[in-house]
């Protein structure tokens, strides 16, 4: 078995699922011949040809309306924004297209589309190459959100996603492209489907939930902790719409605590959302009030490194709201 | 513009007459949509009164059921064209159950089709001009021979959407036709305020496409300019923008009351200039219409309206389960 | 039967509409679709066509008047013809009115909106000497019936975890696994444990009558005020011979100056006497602290009968004699019960005074009057059979019966505000006052 890093899981997804399905392009910008500026379609263009893999003009909202448009003949395009940041121009063709041609139509059209994204801060990009935007989309029905922390998931996600027949959104936590590594079967068909979480870490005395970078570093801090006999258990919540909330409940149900970690600004952002959760649906299986670790509410991730680094949520942040959380 | 002969569509006595009969089923219906709306029998109406003879020029220019349609709202000339029944328009318009376009999710005039290839589409100005060129991309990569007509009114070409549209279709010389229908009012804001190039068409100098402007009073000049644009498409040498000039003969929509911004004067001259009279006067001129067929397609007009108010006013309303589904499109209904 | 004309419902946002003139008059005949009438409303003016082709019968909106979206304007018909019910929004014979949404079957379908019902945890009241006790601790204690008080907790502040009281009932008992669903009384929805709730409106000859506004106002003040403020009650009793009796000298007096001297008074001075003296009872409660009222305004509930109840305030108590207080609270209460108060005579009282004696009460436990801190009740003027102490000869106690005008005080108060001391020293203020009145 292979050991590959994030980004290479995400190349293997497309170029496999390229080869398989005719019908599936990618366009987005730069994603030709330089193979996007993250080098996600890398040799793709070289592989497919420019009619598969197309340079988009810089325009997001075209490069979904495009996709959405095909998606509606029947092909099933991937559209990758350059950044999350840069994803707000398409919000109308998103939410107002892509999440409600079913619904508006009874079910007449549907718009097969994933829309590929990276976000997330910590790596040096300011307020506008930063951002994590997962909660604007958690918030629309039709729309399905998912957000890989590994390469196996990363590639089995993605995969599915493409052969989802429903609009997907899907966010990649860009710092982790390089960093996170891991193993990946080759030679086997990876499908991981849209919807269940997974327990990364079986524990008993607290519950953390995280996604994408966010986390790999809970599990850091978990593996940390656990020398000091606190036993954390870390749910990676992989889908976030729809959202798998039987792990939800049934981690707490276990462990009566929960720290749900995420690097979006703290008000309004998904975690509020697994609170509310736990709030309504396992209020008796609580010791201990719900917890957000996040991003502080000012409007984004600063560049300079000490203020970024206060900016984000880290191993060591987290360490230290699980300690206080045991403690309660 | 060269035509590649046997692509254009002749408009024989047959297409000329039934070009009739659409104008005025659509006028017919859509006065009693007024009146509707009026007595409180529905709650929405917006008018092609004015448009009928643009829509239904450049939809004869079109292979109905094989090219693709994405309208907008005023475009109910079109859609008759393309198969949508007075029964329906009414259902629509009521909001009844087995409403075709949006399972009456949608306010009326939200136009989709499927069966026709009408693509649906929302109250936002411009989204669906996206989608028309992803549709003509997806034509061209699968190497199919369709082509695709998508409208909109002169007020919404303000929007980003549909200038990043129209550029996608003239990079990549995509088989859309870009249809205006412009009749100088964005509901109370003229031309003017809305842009600094005289005609719309001027504005695919910017975008490097062909862009014409054409008499939208005259469904045979329309059916001609658009006949070429189709051509074109077909032919692999790209889009055009087509704009047609109308004139808006009722306030922008049943919320509007145009008093407040429109001279009375300038609504009182529209009459003299009805596209419905003018196609019947050139009709009349050419014989292929006597005043005695013409009373009796009024008649028969008359009498589909009636059908279709009755057949609407008693069908059910949707249960309210149907408001639940399908977000996704594996929600079909059960049971 | 006659054909209804609608007021339509011109414009997504708009749901009323003025009619502007009338085109047609009773009696006249109109075809379908000829203009009726005309109307205006914030986006559109316009004409509305006739329904149907008849005779207009009647005419049910005057010009000028404004109606709500699907009110009845108009009947069109033939004379003779049954009018029908023209008061109501149309919507039976599937017109679209906007006042009158459709009543739909909704089939179980979840409404938007409303939380899935689930059974409600009562979670235990948590013991002063337990701290507190989390949901989760909470419901594994009523389950197994544990004595929080016997569990020693080792979390925050000595907090009782979810372990520690896990760890309790290993050592008692081998407890069920506490994953199972809790299936205690506790636990059942509340409809399994008392019964469905049936509007009384569902049994026959039950009739419903309609609440005015004044007893809506007093219901909602009454909720609003068991759910705002912690209430207590103490009770003490006054010896009110002193007062009778300078009521029986001073009456004649009074009367000159126009003015009836009723106990009421006397109950007001006292008032006004300890709120002087303990005048942390002369406040209203605010997360920020206390508010200490500079003046005292004091209200004497009026009982208006079956018309409810009604608290006119004397303002600036503090300020008045026993003369001017006596003249106020007589002018107030006769004025409220001819409805003739204005409104600030009713507002701004800062402690309340009920006299629910007057209808033979003798002890009642009275509602906080919001914002106030406290209300006094008194009970009704009562002879009775007393215990008197005295020092007998040599300092020996030489105890008497005798027989006393007495009533009983109750004094509820915020616990928020005051304790049991304090409220204690108020009242016996008020009592000292009144048995001692010169």
């Amino acid at each position: 078995m292979a050991e590959i890093t994030l980004i290479e899981g995400l190349r293997q997804a497309m170029d496999e699922e390229l080869a398989r399905d005719e019908s599936v392009f990618i366009v987005g910008e730069d994603v030709g011949p330089r193979g996007g500026v993250f080098r996600a379609t890398q040799g793709l263009y070289e592989k497919y040809g420019p009619e598969r893999i197309v340079d988009a003009p810089l325009a997001e909202l075209s490069i979904v309306g495009i996709g959405i448009g095909a998606a509606l003949y029947g092909m099933h395009p991937i559209c990758e924004i350059q950044f999350a940041d840069f994803i707000h121009p398409a919000f109308n063709q998103i939410v107002s297209e892509a999440a409600r041609l079913c619904y508006r139509s009874g079910g007449e059209w549907t718009v097969p589309l994933v829309i590929r994204a990276p976000y997330g801060g910590g790596i040096g990009g300011g307020l506008y190459h930063s951002q994590s935007v997962e909660a604007f989309y958690a918030h629309v029905p039709g729309l399905k959100v998912v957000i890989p922390s590994n390469p196996y998931d990363a590639k089995g996600l993605l995969k599915s996603a493409v052969r989802d027949p429903d609009p997907v959104m899907f966010f990649e936590p860009k710092k982790g492209y390089r960093l996170i590594r891991g193993e990946v079967p080759e030679g086997e068909e990876i499908l991981v489907p849209i919807g269940p979480a997974r327990v990364s870490r079986p524990g008993t005395d607290l519950s953390v939930f995280a996604y994408g970078m966010m986390h790999q570093y809970c599990w850091e801090a978990a593996e940390r902790v656990a020398q000091e006999g606190i036993d954390a258990e870390v749910v990676d919540l992989r889908t976030l719409k729809p959202v798998d909330k039987q792990a939800v409940l049934g981690s707490v149900a276990k462990t009566g605590k929960a720290l749900i970690v995420y690097e979006d600004n703290l008000t309004g952002g998904y975690g509020a959302e697994i609170a509310a959760i736990l709030a309504e649906e396992a209020f008796t299986q609580l010791d201990a009030p719900v917890r957000r670790l996040a991003g502080p509410d000012i409007p984004a991730v600063p560049y300079s490194h000490p203020l970024q680094d206060w900016f984000m949520p880290n191993p060591d942040k987290i360490v230290a709201a699980i300690r206080d959380l045991a403690a309660y | 513009m060269e035509l590649t002969e046997q692509l254009q569509v002749e408009l024989n006595r047959e297409n000329l007459l039934e070009m009739y009969w659409l104008m005025l089923l659509s006028r017919r219906l859509d006065e009693r949509a007024w009146v509707l709306h009026r007595q409180g029998k529905i709650a929405f109406h917006i008018s092609a009164i004015g448009h009928e003879a643009a829509q239904i020029g450049a939809i004869f220019a079109i292979r109905r059921g094989q090219d693709w349609l994405l309208p907008y709202y005023r475009d109910l000339t079109m859609v008759l064209a393309m198969g949508l029944t007075p029964r329906e328009f009414m259902l629509g318009l009521m909001g009844r159950q087995g409403e075709p376009s949006s399972g009456a999710r949608q306010m009326p005039s939200h136009w989709s089709l499927k069966r026709a290839k009408v693509v649906s589409h929302s109250s936002p100005v411009a989204t669906q001009t996206p989608h028309a060129s992803g549709i003509g991309f997806a034509i061209k990569l699968r190497g199919d021979d369709a082509v695709v007509l998508t409208t909109i009114g002169e007020g919404s070409t303000s929007q980003g959407e549909w200038y990043e549209a129209v550029n996608w279709a003239a990079i990549h010389k995509l088989p859309v036709i870009f249809m205006i229908e412009n009749n100088i009012y964005a509901i109370s804001v003229r031309q003017d305020r809305q842009m600094a190039v005289p005609r719309v068409a001027d504005k695919a100098l910017g975008l490097g496409l062909p862009g014409v402007t054409v008499d939208g009073l005259d469904a045979i000049e329309v059916h001609r300019v658009v006949s070429e644009a189709v051509a074109r498409a077909r032919g692999g040498d790209g889009p055009t923008i087509v704009e047609a000039t109308v004139h808006r003969m009722t306030p922008h929509s049943s919320d509007d009351d145009d008093r407040t911004y429109r001279p009375r004067a300038e609504m009182e001259a529209l009459k003299a200039q009805d596209p419905l009279d003018l196609f019947r006067s050139r009709l009349m001129g050419e014989g292929l219409l006597t005043e005695k067929a013409e009373a009796e397609i009024n008649e028969r007009a008359k009498a589909e309206v009636e059908e279709a108010v009755a057949y609407a006013t008693q069908a059910p309303y949707p249960d309210v389960s149907e408001a639940t589904y399908p977000v996704f499109s594996g929600d079909r209904h059960h049971g | 039967m006659a054909t209804q004309v609608i007021m339509p419902q011109l414009g997504e946002s708009v749901v009323e509409g003025t009619v502007t003139k009338w085109l047609k008059r009773v009696h006249e005949r109109i075809a379908e679709f000829e203009p009726l009438v005309e109307i205006n409303t914030d986006k559109v003016d316009t004409e509305v066509p006739s329904p149907a082709s008849g005779t207009v019968l009647q005419l049910l909106v005057a010009e000028g008047e404004t109606v709500r979206a699907g009110t009845v304007l108009a009947l069109i018909g033939e004379p003779g013809d049954e009018l029908g019910e023209s008061s109501a929004a149309v919507g039976s014979d599937g017109e679209f009115a906007a006042s009158a949404a459709p009543t739909v079957e909704s089939k179980g379908l979840p409404q938007p909106g409303a939380a899935a019902p689930r059974p409600m945890a009562h979670a235990a009241v948590p013991q002063p000497e337990v701290g507190f006790i989390s949901p989760v601790v909470a419901r594994i204690a009523a389950e197994h019936g544990v004595d929080l008080t016997q569990v020693s907790g080792t979390g925050q502040g000595g907090r009782i975890t979810k372990k520690d009281v896990l760890t309790h009932l290993e050592g008692k008992q081998s407890a069920p696994p506490w994953e199972e669903p809790a299936s205690g009384e506790l636990f059942r929805p509340t409809e399994e444990v008392f019964g469905e709730f049936k509007p009384a409106a569902a049994a026959p000859g039950v009739k419903i009558q309609p609440l005015d506004p004044v007893r809506a106002r007093i219901a909602e003040h009454m909720v609003r005020s068991r759910h705002t403020s912690p209430h207590v009650t103490t009770v003490m009793e006054a010896d009110l011979g002193r007062v009778l009796a300078h009521r029986a000298a001073n009456r004649p007096a009074f009367e000159r100056d126009g003015v009836n001297l009723t106990l009421s008074a006397y109950f007001v001075a006292a008032s006004v006497e300890a709120l002087k003296q303990v005048p942390i009872v002369n406040s209203s409660w605010s997360d920020q602290g206390i508010v200490l009222h500079p003046q005292v305004n004091l209200g004497v509930a009026v009982s208006l009968g079956e018309k409810g109840l009604i608290v006119p305030v004397v303002k600036n108590a503090d300020q008045l004699s026993l003369l001017a207080l006596a003249r106020s609270v007589n002018d107030l209460s006769e004025r409220a019960r001819n409805r003739k108060l204005e409104p600030d005579e009713v507002q701004g009282g800062t402690f309340t005074l009920t006299n629910h004696g007057v209808s033979g009460s003798l002890l009642a436990m009275p509602i906080i009057n919001q914002p106030q801190c406290a209300i006094l009740g008194v009970g009704a003027l009562q002879k009775r059979v007393v215990v008197i102490e005295a020092p007998g000869p040599g300092g020996d106690p030489s105890d008497s019966l005798a027989v006393r005008p007495m009533v009983y005080l109750t004094l509820t108060f915020d616990h928020r505000i005051i304790d049991g001391a304090i409220a204690d020293h108020f009242l016996a203020v008020v009592v000292q006052r009144l048995q001692t009145w010169a």
